[in-house]
Parts: structure tokens; sequence; C-alpha cells
């Protein structure tokens, strides 16, 4: 009795009811496609979240004065502050450090009139610093800074808004009646969290002062690291060299903050696990209880057939040989069952789920098919050894 | 002298316990030697398919002991007892017993497969025992395309196809009309005048008449054990 006879025992059983057979597969198949498509979906969410956040820059550092209880008389972020970051001996993990100041202005363009909540003013080194790339026209230069031109690089969403399909480089719009030159139109980067990184403006700093903020603190200032790997290094010469500048000798008692990007992608991809996890959880559950299907046809199929059972033993199967038999076909109705639920859990990825691209992940592809070979061997040990433990004659006389 | 191929002596066999307690057999002996062929014969309940079942160890008695071959059954694990029966023991039931939807060939090839025989081999003693039986151009029919008296053919065939020191037949003519039974009879007179031991149960006197020697069981005893000559030399 080798395994070949033993298969062709169990095929033929299995076939002999290909609906109930079908059925029984399709349980499994349910519970392995859901379990890697539903994992696929929560890694692609967490795949979404960490480019999102990678878009942000992901060597960048930002900081940001603290305005809280206490912290009132703290002194404001200045340009000097900003130059004094970059300095290749005191800060050798900064790159680059660009003042900025934000605040919101309505744009106008002929007719058409935009809230842009996010106009920055800065320096040239914020393109590349906050992985903003410029799409058509130029970005400004030093120069720009050092006159004070009033030249804007649009945002895409605030440059469709004003300016719908039209080229907007080369015209002039209106910020809070202030009369702009139009250079250039950023990259899309989509939207991360709640704000809208593509409904926004980025001017050179010394024009937004001039004519739309003043000369007052800055909002932020945003620093590149040289590396993704230095960027906890930079953050903590960013926080020595200013704690020395504003006089803080606690450093419980800063008066700014640093934000820093790899921690929030820490966190959002703790959130995003744990959202894979309870995914993975509830696609399990239906494979098990498809792993119940299986025992239970198993079951039924054992008391229908307890009679070949009996004829079998009466001619000389022995308690291994049946048991193999049962064994053998309930293990491969939920290794066909796996198969065809790889194969469906497969091409339902390609598909964007509630507009996430599922991302599939090998890991859960192999385990998905293991767990379901496992479970035609659990599921159905107990239906087979009930067959085999039969006696002979018992089972002969069962009608 | 060779072993004798059944050698029981004081079997008893009891069913249930308590006040539905059944004594089925109440001590019985009984000697067959090879190329013997046996009728068992007496009323229903008179325990003579339980003598069968325990002589083909498809059962174990309560007391009492059985040699096989020269083989203490009681000795034998559940394993080794379904090698007995695979080696040793073709069985031939009333109601045929083939496994459904699986050709006839199959059928009498499935003994061969749990004794680890090749695809070759098997195929070849299977073919073989389908044209001692006469079914050689049936073979891939499935039992539900077979009459009875031809069903009952191929479990002959099966029964046979390991070439078993006995065959033992538990009323094999009984759902079969006349023709088909004088077919199996003619078989099983084949096998014997081969010498093959058989054991058959039945009440016809006329399937009983081809046997060498007739036991009587009524009541869980043997009360008779004559030579077949003597049996119908009475009447």
């Amino acid at each position: 009795m080798n395994i070949v006879e033993i298969l062709r025992f169990a095929i033929r059983g299995l076939t002999a009811n290909k609906l109930r057979s079908g059925l029984t597969t399709l349980g499994i198949t349910i519970g392995v496609g859901a379990v890697i498509m539903l994992v696929a979906v929560g890694s692609g969410a967490s795949a979404a979240v960490e480019q999102s956040i990678a878009g942000l820059g992901t060597n960048v550092l930002t900081v940001a004065p603290l305005r809280g209880p206490g912290q009132t008389t703290g002194r404001p972020l200045t340009v000097e502050d900003a130059k004094a970051l970059v300095d290749p001996l005191g800060a050798p993990d900064v790159k680059a450090a660009s003042p900025v100041v934000t605040t919101s202005v309505t744009a106008v363009y002929g007719p058409a009139s935009h809230e842009i909540p996010q106009f920055a003013g800065t320096y040239p080194e914020y393109f590349e610093t906050t992985n903003s790339p410029v799409a058509t026209g130029t970005g400004f230069t030093d120069e720009d800074v050092r006159a004070a031109r009033k030249v804007v690089v649009l945002g895409a969403t605030a440059a469709e808004s004003l300016f719908g399909t039209a080229d907007p480089v080369g015209q002039q719009v209106l910020v809070d009646s202030i009369q702009f030159t139009v250079i250039g139109v950023l990259a899309p980067k989509g939207t991360s969290g709640l704000q809208n990184a593509d409904d926004s403006a980025v001017a050179p700093l010394t024009a937004v002062q001039n004519s739309v903020t003043g000369y007052g603190s800055l909002s932020q200032i945003a620093v590149q690291a040289v590396s993704a790997d230095a960027i906890s290094a930079a953050q903590a010469e960013v926080t020595a060299i200013l704690n020395a500048r504003h006089r803080i000798t606690n450093a419980s008692q800063s008066d700014f903050r640093i934000l820093n990007p790899s921690q929030l992608l820490a966190a959002r991809t703790e959130t995003t696990q744990t959202f894979t996890v309870l995914l993975a959880a509830v696609a399990a559950i239906s494979l098990l209880v498809g792993g119940i299907g299986v025992t239970n046809i198993m079951l039924v199929t054992v008391t229908e057939r307890i009679r070949e059972i009996g004829i079998r033993k009466a001619i000389g199967a022995t308690r291994a040989a049946i048991l193999g038999q049962f064994l053998a076909e309930a293990t491969l109705l939920s290794l066909f069952g796996g198969l065809l639920g790889v194969a469906v859990g497969v091409i339902g990825s390609q598909f964007q789920v509630a507009g996430i691209d599922p991302v599939v992940v090998p890991s859960s592809i192999l385990l998905a098919f293991a767990v379901s070979a496992l479970i035609g061997l659990f599921f159905g040990s107990y239906p087979a050894s009930r067959a085999a433990s039969l006696r002979p004659i018992q089972a002969l006389r069962h009608e | 002298m060779p072993n004798p191929v059944i050698e029981v002596t004081g079997l008893h066999k009891t069913y249930g316990s308590g006040d539905t307690r059944v004594h089925a057999l109440r001590g019985v002996d009984l000697t067959v030697q090879p190329g013997d062929y046996l009728a068992i014969m007496g009323a229903s309940g008179s325990g003579k398919s339980t003598l069968l079942n325990l002589i083909g160890c498809l059962d174990v008695p309560t007391e009492g002991r059985y040699r096989l071959d020269g083989i203490d059954v009681a000795e034998l694990n559940e394993r080794q007892l379904s090698l007995l029966r695979n080696r040793k023991i073709g069985f031939i039931f009333q109601s045929y017993n083939l496994v459904p939807r699986t050709s006839a060939l199959s059928n009498v090839e499935l003994p061969l497969v749990y004794a680890g025989l090749g695809r070759r081999e098997r195929r070849q003693r299977a073919l073989a025992a389908l044209d001692l039986v006469g079914l050689s151009d049936r073979a891939g029919h499935q039992p539900s395309q077979l009459s009875g008296g031809q069903q009952q053919r191929v479990a002959v065939a099966r029964a046979l196809v390991n070439a078993p020191a006995l065959v033992l037949a538990d009323e094999p003519t009984g759902n079969l009309d006349s023709e088909s039974t004088a077919e199996v009879l003619a078989v099983f007179d084949r096998l014997n005048a081969l010498g093959r031991t058989i054991v058959v149960i039945t009440h016809e006197d006329d399937v009983a008449r081809h046997a060498e020697r007739v036991v009587r069981v009524s009541d869980g005893r043997i009360v008779a054990d004559t030579a077949a000559s003597q049996v119908w030399a009475v009447r």
C-alpha cells in the first residue's frame, strides 16, 4: 500500500461526489483567499502611509516654535537661528536649513479666486529639503531671495483651481492684492493625513515677508539631514545649537519642538500593523470555519461509507490504510481549496479595494497555503480515525 | 500431516450484557482440513453467521481458541489480523459487497493493492481471476452495470485473487436466481477441485449438496457433522 494507491483511492472517493467536494473546497478557498487578500489590503494601506510620509522627506526635521503655557516668553525662531544650524563643525549631520514663514492667502487670477492655506516663504533649498520637485517651469534662486522678487511656485491643486488646464507659468496672480509672477508648478504629492500638500504655494522668504507677513518670527525651520540615517544625530545637533542660542539650560524648558518624520512613520506604521493583524484575524476565522466544514463533510462521508470501510477491512485493509485514505481525502480537499484560494487572493489583490492598492505579501501566501494543508490533516484526522477504528463486522452490518 | 486450516475449540460468543445478553455460540469445536468443502447449515439465529465471522477474523470470540492455518489468532494484533484476512482468507457475502462506483477489475485488484503488489502484477492476476469466473469481458463495468450473478462472480474473483488458504462464503447464492446460483456453485466446484478449502453457509439443500461435508448448527452448538455422501444417502 503505497502513497500513489492511497491518493488514487482518495481521488476516487472525492470525485464520487463532486458537488459536495466542490462546496467543501469553496470553504477553504474563501478562507485562504480572504487571508491573502486582507493581508494584502492591510500591507497596501501601510505602504500608502509610508509613501505619504516619505513624501514629506525622510531626512527632514521640522523645527517649530513652542507656544505652550509657561512658554509665552520663549524666543521666536529667527532667520539667524536657521543660518546658525548650517555649521559644518557644530552640526556635521545638517545639510541645509530653510527658514519658513507660512500663512494663508487668497490668490486671484482673472475671475478665479482661490484660498491657499499654505503659502510658504522660504529659501531655494526648501524644494530639495521637503522633497517637492518643480514639475513645470523653475524654482526660484538665492538671487530672487536677495532681491525679494515677487515670484511664486504653485502647488498642483492651487494651480489647477486658478488656471484650470491653462499653463500658469509666466502669468501674474494677485496674492492678497500683491502681484506675483508664477514661475513654476510643483509635482503633485497627494494628500497626507488631514491637509492637502498640493494646495500650497512657495515664494522667496523676503518677498513674502515684504508683502504679506511682515518681518516677524518664523513659522518653522525645515532642516535637511545629510542622510536618513543621520537624522537622529542631526536632531541632537539642532537641539544643542538652538538651546545654546536661546540660552536654555534645562532641556525640558525648550521653547521649540522638533518633528521627526521617522517617529511619525513609526507611530503610523504601528497603527496600520494593528489594522493588518485585525484583518488577518477575521480572515483566519473564515479559514477555521472552512476547516470545520472539512471535518463535517468528512464525518458525513465516513458515515455514508461505513459499509465500504467494512468491505475494505474484510479483504485486508489495515488501520493505517483506511486512516491514510480518509486523511488523504481531507488533505486533498483542503490543499485544492488552498491552491484555488491562493489564485483567488492573488487575482483579487490586483484590484483596488476601498481606495487602497493591495500589496501581496509572499509570506502570507505560504502561510495560508501551509495552514490549509494542515487544516486537512488536523480537521480530517478525527473522521479518519473514526473510520479506521471501526470493527470490520460492525461496519459490514451497518445499513 | 499438514496443519488443519481451521481448528476451533470451545468457541463461545456473547453479544451485549445484562438482560439483553445473547449467547450466539455456546461452545463450538470444529476442524477443517485443507481441501475440504464444508457446508454449514442451520436456521436463522442458530449462530452460523457468527461462527463464519469468527472463522474469518472479522470478529473476536468471547471464549475459546481458534487456530487458522496453525496460527493462534488470539495472539495477533489488529494489523496482523488485517494481514491475515488479506493473505489467508477470501470472503464472499450474500449481498456481494463490491465497492461501489469502482470497476470490476479494480474491485478484484483491491486485495492485491492492500497486499502491496505492483500495478502490472495486480492487473495480470485480477484479469486471471475474472477469467476464472468467466467475466473477463466485463472487467471495465461498474457493479451497478452488472447483474446480481455477475456481481457475485466478481466478488468470488476478488475472494480468490490472493490465492487464500480459505474461501468463506456467507449465503453466497441467497440473492441469486437458479441460473446464477448454478454459475457460482460451478465456480466453487472448480476451486475445490483445484484444492482450495471452502466453507459455505447456506440453508439451501441444493447448495449444501455440492459440499463434501455438512455441519448443522442449532442454538449456538454443532448438532451434526457428517460427510455429504451420508447426509444425502439417508434421504
